[in-house]
């Protein structure tokens, strides 16, 4: 069957659609309304030709994988409901573009307009369609966006910026809820998707969960559908364009809200919570909806609230809890879209052809377009109830359901009846208001444009539909009822109630009901004629305080509050935040053992030199006294703490020693070596010492400051010194080193394990650590391209002017010949640790950072001039080089059909040499040397370069 | 015995390292970064328990008792942190360098405190 492949082609062709509509000119009016049509069209065959399949109940699903661990699926099903929604989207979506092709002007940018509409036809295509619920939210937040662009497509209207912005918020805001009662949902039936959920109505039901679960998912449906308190964002989003208003605020958006409601009835539906908010959301949104259209001066203002009304109908009818009411608020669905697009679209062409659409300046516009104000009188009476027409028979069968109602409040099923009048006659109220103020009474004055009627396929949308009104409200047996019964039978499922449409079910309390509506809304009209005519633009009875008002306040609340949050709780000084790292660790780190206590272990560790710990102990005093006094002289004597952090580094490079670590003593002492000779590089451009005057005052005033620090400090030591001490005093775990000890020779070719960890077992977060080194590198030196020095440390500091580099030459004589002479020893040592590594203590790391020193001795020696003269140091092309041959190595690999940087191992004899075993890993170690040596060397002479540089600038002064 | 020193070691070398790290002037933060890298390299390498003349070099043959050598896993990690730690010490003496160079103070917020 070809039904299930439909279905992702029913959303991917507005899309598509969407995309091609982009990349035509911008006034190209006919070739994009032809476009917008064709898609809707072949949609809208596309909806036709599935309903067969649909028509018996059956479900046409279609379902590829999305995140099968997860568990879900990207899947489209579409039952009745979901067709008849479809339906709406693309039949309606076809007219409005049709309509659209004579409203919008040729200098509006048609490209986006066009590409807009089609995108949010494909979203609500997929809202209606979708399979599981977090696809549903997906597309929903989608229909958000959209209809905040399309809103604000006028954009240089600030009304329309500022309509949109409220729509986002608001409806994106109830997206939120929404996702978050859908999670709640899917942890309840543990599945997000629909068909389960649908099944599961008694477990949710019965879940602790289904209250906030529930009032969630009612949240977004109420935001999306305007409901009160939500309401106030619909009118507002009357600056869009008309055909965006006929279609996303009649047809489209803003039934998604119901469309949800009425999609989790059975599963949500049948309790007092859901009676409580939904119905009293619906009841008072429907009342007052329609009392304040009333008082509108705007057409499309009217029709706003007249749609909140209507949509407050609805929610009401599915807050009964009464399948037969659920029935009707289906219908009233069916029915509302109908008559609002075309009333939507006949102001607009009021509008469009008079330029204005303020009540009190249009009058007696039946004479200029008798046949466009035929089609919106009769569409306003079937919006006011009036027999013969659609709106007739929902709205008398919400009259029914109103009086058989038994919720939780028994005064307000008593009033009920009388309310659905009262909100009756309103309805009847503004209906007359709309269609006297518009057409009848005397001939308009003082408008921009002479009326006239609009072209004819302008007119043909809202024809036809009203042709439907009409249609639908005479035969509704012979046209809507078959689309009905299958729409609700997909809802309802088993619980399907029989119902009969019928324009006459004989004399009854809900035809006396209609009677006195219209009554009750002509007799209104009268009596506020007057006042209406007067030109006051305000609500009476009501407070002047509305959801408008309250988001505004809350907007600038918000606006006006995160700079203060943000002076509250947030700071751009480094002190405190790296308090509050420094806080938090330790917390962290005290939570565990807090909870499961802290001893040391009794395990004699196997320590082989027993007998000179004292002698160990005495190395650390000495280390532990260079850390201390580093400390204290970091601040008063910088020389002097780099110095002594150097020795607290050469007690750590003896421990590697003494505990059989040689590999980490010889990086250790080559590390230290560089790091002293950078920092002392860098010293020449920090500021002069401060003389210090200790006074008590300033000692006062830091102490707190100082004791805090020094409590953290105090914590951070203790908690470590006590954490490793128990960690040692234990007998080792079982680990990973066992495999690398046993594999290291067999698998690695070499017996230096730890070397072969690096280069072969763990050789691709070596590959990663050298790739951090080169971008340290590079971003030092690009740093420091743009470094720009203080004064005062631009000129040369006085020691150099005391003692003159050609005094420094002099001392240096002697040992200068001697360290020029060292060099190719330097290089042959750095050579020999590289080739050794693998099988003795050395490496790429060690061997790299030997000839790095090589190199920083003859720059000693001969200074930076004389050496760059003499010797071409390329630190770049030493990295480049590095980084390529290791990623090479690695590489290669794939040659052999092997995963990336797996390593083999060559055994070959030579002359002289003997038997050598060459591993490939030796390549990858020759590139960890490359980039090593050039980044170790690029950040020092970039560093030493900066001095020259401030000479250069001092001469050119 | 060893442990014991070596602990409180760690110890001292992390509370001065946090010290410094919590000061004001940046030379004191770097300093301080460089000391607490120290103390972080030891805690993580002493993970592997302590012993001496156990150097883990295999012989070319079959693999000796693992339990004999010393560990090798926390050297290969702490082996590459020192070569890290300088490019970080290097690094960030460059940042604190430019700004001061930009900010006119050696103080770590660029400014000097209002007090």
């Amino acid at each position: 069957m070809l039904g299930p492949s439909l279905l992702p082609l029913l959303v991917a062709l507005p899309v598509a659609g969407a995309i091609v509509a982009l990349f035509f000119r911008v006034n190209a009016r006919n070739a994009e309304a032809w476009l917008a049509a064709t898609c809707s069209l072949v949609a809208l065959a596309l909806i036709l030709g599935l309903y067969p399949q649909v028509s018996h109940g059956a479900v046409v699903r279609f379902a590829i994988d999305w995140m099968p661990a997860l568990g879900l699926s990207f899947s489209l099903r579409m039952d009745g409901f979901a067709w008849m929604f479809s339906l709406l989207i693309a039949g309606i979506g076809f007219l409005v573009v049709l309509y659209a092709r004579y409203y919008m002007s040729a200098r509006d940018p048609l490209p986006r307009f066009f590409a807009l509409f089609l995108a949010f036809m494909a979203c609500m295509l997929g809202v209606v369609l979708a399979g599981n619920l977090i696809q549903f939210v997906m597309f929903w937040e989608l229909t958000s966006l959209f209809s905040f662009l399309l809103i604000g497509y006028w954009h240089h209207n600030p009304a329309a910026r500022q309509g949109a912005r409220m729509a986002l918020i608001v409806t994106s805001a109830g997206g939120l809820a929404l996702f978050a009662g859908v999670l709640l949902l899917g942890r309840i039936v543990g599945s997000y998707d629909l068909d389960v959920v649908l099944d599961s109505g008694g477990l949710i039901r019965s879940s602790p969960l289904y209250v906030p679960a529930m009032m969630l998912i009612v949240v977004g449906a109420l935001t999306k559908s305007a409901q009160f308190p939500f309401h106030f964002w619909l009118p507002h989003a009357m600056a869009a364009p008309t055909p965006v208003s006929a279609y996303l605020h009649s047809a489209a958006m803003v039934k998604l809200g119901v469309f949800l409601l009425a999609r989790l009835w059975p599963a949500l539906a049948g309790t007092d919570a859901w009676m409580a908010t939904v119905g009293l959301a619906g009841l008072v949104t429907f009342v007052l909806g329609a009392f304040i259209a009333i008082f509108q001066q705007d057409l499309k203002g009217l029709l706003a609230y007249s749609t909140i009304s209507h949509l407050g109908l609805i929610t009401v009818l599915l807050g009964l809890n009464s399948p037969l009411a659920a029935v009707a608020a289906i219908f009233h669905m069916l029915n509302h879209a109908t008559f609002k697009a075309s009333l939507f679209m006949a102001a607009g062409i009021i509008e469009h052809e008079t330029g204005a659409r303020d009540i009190r300046r249009l009058s007696g516009l039946f004479n200029y377009m008798p046949i466009t104000a035929t089609a919106a009188i009769v569409a306003a009476s079937a919006m006011a109830g009036v027999p013969l027409l659609n709106g007739f028979l929902s709205k008398e069968m919400f009259f029914a359901e109103a009086l058989g109602v038994s919720g939780p409040l028994p005064f307000l099923d008593r009033a009920l009846p009388w309310v659905a009048i009262g909100a009756g006659a309103f309805g009847v109220a503004y209906s007359l208001r709309f269609i006297i103020g518009a057409f009848f009474g005397p001939p308009p004055v003082g408008l921009p444009r002479t009326p006239h009627e609009p072209p004819r396929w302008m007119r043909f949308p809202i024809e036809l539909l009203v042709l439907t009104c009409f249609v639908v409200g005479v035969v509704p047996n012979l046209t809507v009822r078959p689309l009905l019964d299958t729409a609700v039978r997909a809802v309802l499922g088993a619980a399907t109630p029989p119902f009969e449409l019928a324009l006459w079910h004989g004399f009854n309390i809900p035809l006396a009901m209609s009677a006195g509506a219209l009554a009750g809304g002509i007799l209104l009209y009268r009596l506020l004629r007057g006042r209406l005519a007067s030109g006051v633009d305000r609500v009476p009875l009501l407070p002047p305080v509305d959801g408008r008002i309250v988001f505004e306040r809350s907007i600038d609340a918000a606006r006006r509050g995160a700079p203060r949050l943000e002076r509250w709780l947030g700071t751009r000084r480094l002190q405190p935040q790296l308090r509050w790292i420094v806080g938090v660790a330790i917390v962290a780190a005290a939570v565990p053992v807090l909870r499961h206590g802290w001893s040391p272990g009794t395990a004699d560790a196997p320590v082989d030199a027993a007998g000179y710990d004292w002698l160990f102990a005495l190395t650390w005093l000495i280390g532990g006294a260079c850390a201390l006094a580093a400390a204290i002289e970091a601040k008063f004597h910088r020389l002097a703490a780099v110095m002594l952090a150097g020795g607290a580094g050469l007690v750590t490079c003896i421990t590697f020693v003494w505990f059989s670590a040689p590999d980490l003593a010889l990086t250790q002492l080559l590390v230290e070596v560089v790091t002293t000779v950078l920092l002392l590089l860098g010293l020449r451009w920090l500021p002069k010492r401060v003389p210090f005057v200790p006074t008590w005052a300033g000692a006062l005033a830091a102490l707190p400051r100082r004791a805090l620090d020094f409590a953290l400090a105090a914590a951070v030591g203790g908690g470590l010194a006590a954490l490793a001490y128990a960690a040692m005093t234990r007998p080792l775990a079982d680990s990973i080193s066992r495999f690398f000890v046993a594999r290291a020779y067999s698998e690695g070719g070499g017996t230096n394990v730890v070397n072969v960890i690096l280069v072969d077992f763990r050789g691709f977060d070596t590959l990663g650590e050298i790739t951090v080194l080169a971008v340290a590198g590079v971003a030092l030196y690009s740093l420091l391209r743009r470094f720009r020095p203080v004064p005062e440390s631009a000129t040369p500091p006085p020691q150099q002017r005391i003692h003159t580099p050609a005094d420094a030459a002099n001392d240096l004589r002697v040992p200068g010949v001697i360290m020029r002479l060292m060099f190719p020893v330097t290089a042959l040592l750095a050579l020999y640790l590289l080739m050794r590594g693998h099988n003795l203590p050395g490496g790429g790391f060690v061997a790299g950072l030997s000839l790095a020193i090589g190199f920083i001795v003859q720059y000693m020696a001969g200074g930076t001039r004389w050496l760059e003269a003499r010797l071409d140091v390329r630190p770049i092309r030493w990295m480049a080089f590095g980084l390529l041959l290791a990623a090479a190595t690695g590489a290669g690999a794939w040659l052999f059909a092997h995963p990336f940087l797996t390593s083999h191992v060559l055994h070959l004899r030579l002359p002289w040499l003997g038997e050598l075993e060459l591993a490939s890993a030796f390549l990858f170690d020759v590139g960890i040397f490359a980039l090593v040596l050039g980044a170790t060397l690029l950040m020092l002479i970039a560093l030493a370069h900066q001095s020259l540089r401030g000479d250069r600038q001092q001469r050119s002064l | 015995m060893y442990e014991l020193v070596l602990a409180l070691a760690i110890g001292v070398l992390a509370a001065c390292g946090t010290w410094l790290l919590l000061r004001p002037r940046s030379f004191q933060v770097v300093m301080g970064l460089s000391l607490l890298s120290y103390a972080v390299n030891l805690f993580i390498f002493c993970m592997g328990g302590l012993r001496s003349h156990a150097a883990p070099i295999v012989p070319a043959g079959p693999p000796p008792d693992p339990s004999l050598l010393a560990d090798p896993l926390p050297q290969a990690l702490v082996l590459t942190a020192i070569v890290i730690s300088f490019a970080m010490t290097a690094l960030l003496l460059v940042v604190l360098l430019a700004a001061r160079g930009l900010a006119g103070t050696d103080h770590v917020d660029g400014r000097e405190d209002e007090r």
